[in-house]
């Protein structure tokens, strides 16, 4: 496994911190270092050779960033989450020969600060089998990382309801869910685990105050609907162990490039079915965050299928490239801030171009699995 | 790929009947299964004319209009050919993609839906429409280089007396009007339709029919809308020859080249509020239709085909009565405005009073809507008293071009070639 294990990358991160000073520079073990702020992304050098390639990336600004260094089609090759304000952390990556972005994306949204990143030497070229394990392993990491932030996001989260904090809590249920959906499909797995997680009252029989009713959307209810938070610790207390739990049974879960490629089709099913209509998120209205995050999950899943792809049906990638602009793009137009519009302010007009856009992603999308079997 | 074998059908069989039939077209009209049923024969595709507009009025409907959500001139004309290709497919009994139902890739989505299969062809008719707005759309874009294009006859209807038209089921840059002896095939074709123009297009509104309301052959009978009576007796049909040329067919001379062969269609959808109808009397209801209710026939006639006599009267009253529907509605009234009818009638469910949301889904054909449907419309929604019991709630207008000749011509090649 290529991924650093989280103590060990922060073992390295506490020891670096000191060597980084405040301009960008190649250090003498050859980590890029990276200077990170709200409106600049200063990476030392813009070169490497192919082989292991290091960054620390230390955020001198205000807002929570994430580093990441992606391939052609925004296939994520490393990424680094949940850089508080005036933490430096480290990224190491295998970069076979090939030209990259990197970017910084302060407050954890949009297409960040990019910048082009060239890795000269060797081209390591794969073997089918190799195409697609590489892809299944560009994935999981994915995965680890999104579970990082998912287990930091939700902890804060929970801190929050049990501290009584309402205007908190509500500011971070949208942020811990967003890292969740990015990654559902791989929870999904785990069939007893999820509805704990993030089941919905019509999945009871007496709805909202049935006593199993658990979760994001049982702590949703009680900050948006009664926003009566007593009795609410324990319920935090119960979805972190979960979003614990299935944290861990995901790394330990092999995936299959089927998988990811079904994956990335049922996050838009997700959108089309539940998002668009605004039942996921129905006490806060928060459902663009869940969107943008299934969205951003089903490109991440496609980024890594994408040699495989790139060598059997050409075609495909391009018109998967021109559905996904074309799908960010109708969302887009409804950021507001760091995040979103809430779906109870859409327009049925402005959800039915959401919809056309994903379905028109999706059946795209849809395509990918046959292809990845082949 | 075939939806359903021809049981009991030889290799001589086969042969035989291919002869006669293009290639694609597995349910040969001649076989034995397709010959004890008619309704399950496939309507020819290619031709002169669209079918689906003098084709014997099949049984059941789904019509819909979509709204065209690319700019690119190309990506439509594209979407255009394979909608084309396919609906020589479907109207041919098979289906929508080569892969079939279930015999494509067992890691992809099938090609076709597959709630077709096993069915024939059903008479099967698909025909397309161009809507005002495919020309220059509400902000006054021409989208596709083709504002020059657009018929002088194919503006918005002018609003009408009474209208209480819903914008959200109303217009549409293109429709798909699939009619169908077999339910389940209509709503199949428009479902593949739809699927093949994601990213295209996308479906605005669709209105299911599950009954014909108009015979469009002599050979058929007249039936029965909702309101228990025969309506447009005095249809134009197949067998009138050059009433088709005059009132039914752009002509060479009409203004729109591309338009040539085709015909202007009109669709309402008008709700009827059944309840209060059924409670009104005989006589009453016989009065606003001008009909005598059991047999269809004008008010003193005999048969459903006798010519009305407006001037007849009885104890110095009009037999037909001054507002009756078959007055206000006639050619002879209304400057010899003929169109052809082609409606369904529907039921879509209770609303919250349970008061069923019933109706008729009006379509008409013309040559032109100003000698057709507009002139009726306006005599009716300003005089028919039958406007008490029904309200319009939904309005469009399209250009529907000539036929698709071959295997090598398509939807709309004469507008955007």
């Amino acid at each position: 496994m290529r991924h650093l294990a989280p103590a060990a990358a922060a073992a390295a991160a506490l020891a670096l911190l000191a060597a980084c000073s405040e301009k960008p520079a190649e250090s003498d073990d050859g980590a890029i270092g990276v200077l990170a702020t709200d409106d600049a992304c200063e990476v030392a050098v813009s070169e490497a050779e192919a082989g292991t390639v290091t960054f620390t990336i230390k955020n001198e600004g205000t807002k929570v960033n994430e580093f990441y260094v992606y391939a052609e089609g925004n296939r994520v090759m490393g990424e680094v989450e949940n850089i508080t304000p005036g933490l430096t952390r480290e990224l190491i990556v295998e970069l076979p020969a090939d030209a990259y972005e990197t970017a910084c994306k302060p407050g954890m949204i949009g297409d960040g600060i990019r910048a082009d990143f060239t890795v000269t030497g060797e081209a390591a070229s794969l073997s089918e089998d190799q195409a697609l394990q590489d892809a299944v392993d560009s994935y999981k990491r994915y995965v680890e990382s999104q579970s990082a932030g998912l287990v930091e996001q939700t902890e804060l989260f929970a801190e929050a309801v049990r501290a009584g904090d309402i205007e908190g809590a509500k500011a971070l249920f949208p942020v811990a869910r967003t890292y969740w959906e990015r990654i559902e499909p791989v929870a999904e797995i785990f069939g007893d685990l999820d509805p704990r997680i993030d089941a919905r009252e019509d999945d009871y029989p007496e709805g909202p105050t049935d006593p199993a009713f658990t979760g994001f959307h049982k702590l949703e209810y009680d900050l948006w609907i009664t926003g009566d938070l007593s009795e609410s610790g324990p319920i935090a207390d119960q979805l972190v162990a979960d979003v614990n739990e299935i944290v861990a049974l995901a790394a330990a879960e092999e995936l299959s490039p089927l998988q990811l490629a079904n994956g990335a089709k049922a996050l838009l099913d997700e959108i089309a079915s539940f998002k668009i209509t605004g039942e996921e998120d129905r006490y806060s209205h928060t459902d663009l965050w869940d969107f943008a995050a299934n969205l951003e999950g089903s490109e991440g899943a496609i980024a890594s299928m994408r040699p495989v792809l790139d060598e059997r049906d050409p075609d495909l990638v391009a018109a998967l490239d021109e559905e996904f602009a074309n799908a960010w793009a109708a969302l887009e137009q409804h950021r507001e801030g760091d995040g979103w519009r809430l779906h109870d302010e859409l327009t049925p007009e402005e959800l039915q171009e959401l919809s056309d856009a994903i379905n028109a992603l999706g059946e795209q999308v849809s395509k990918v699995a046959a292809v990845v079997a082949e | 790929m075939k939806r359903r074998n021809a049981i009991g059908l030889g290799t001589a069989g086969i042969a035989a009947a291919g002869a006669g039939f293009a290639a694609g077209r597995f349910w040969p009209a001649t076989s034995e299964a397709a010959a004890l049923d008619p309704n399950a024969e496939a309507i020819a595709f290619y031709g002169a004319h669209q079918a689906g507009i003098l084709t014997p009025a099949q049984d059941r409907l789904h019509f819909a209009a979509f709204e065209v959500i690319t700019a690119d001139r190309d990506e439509l004309i594209a979407l255009l050919q394979a909608w084309t290709v396919a609906a020589a497919r479907m109207c041919g009994g098979d289906y929508a993609g080569p892969g079939g139902a279930a015999g494509g890739d067992y890691y992809a989505p099938p090609d076709d839906t597959g709630e077709a299969q096993g069915l024939p062809a059903s008479g099967l008719t698909l025909t397309i429409g161009f809507g005002p707005t495919l020309f220059t759309d509400a902000d006054g874009v021409d989208r596709f280089g083709i504002a020059d294009r657009l018929p002088e006859a194919l503006r918005e209807l002018p609003p009408f007396a009474l209208d209480a038209l819903d914008p959200a089921v109303s217009g549409g840059d293109l429709c798909v009007q699939a009619c169908a002896n077999d339910p389940q095939v209509a709503v199949h074709a428009i479902r593949n339709l739809a699927r093949i123009g994601f990213g295209t297009v996308s479906q605005r509104w669709s209105q299911l029919g599950f009954g014909r309301t108009s015979s469009t052959s002599t050979a058929q009978s007249t039936p029965r809308n909702l309101m228990g009576f025969k309506d447009g007796t005095a249809n134009l049909k197949a067998e009138d020859g050059d009433l088709l040329e005059k009132h039914l067919w752009v002509g060479a001379d009409d203004g729109a080249d591309w338009l040539t062969g085709g015909s202007y269609l009109v669709t309402r959808r008008i709700r009827m509020r059944v309840e209060t109808w059924d409670r009104t009397t005989l006589a009453e209801q016989e009065e606003i239709f001008g009909r005598d209710k059991s047999e269809g026939a004008p008010l003193g006639a005999t048969g459903e085909f006798d010519e009305p006599d407006f001037e007849a009267e009885a104890d110095g009253v009009p037999v037909i009565a001054a507002k009756a529907h078959i007055r206000l509605a006639h050619p002879t009234m209304n400057g010899d405005a003929r169109m052809l009818r082609r409606g369904y009638s529907f039921v879509d469910g209770s609303d919250n009073l349970g008061r069923l949301d019933a109706g008729l889904f009006f379509i008409a054909y013309q040559r032109d809507p100003e000698a057709g449907f507009i002139p009726v419309q306006r005599s009716l929604s300003e005089n028919d008293v039958l406007n008490e019991y029904i309200e319009h709630t939904s309005s469009a207008i399209f250009a529907c071009p000539p036929g698709v000749r071959d295997e090598d011509d398509w939807w709309g090649r004469a507008l955007f070639t």
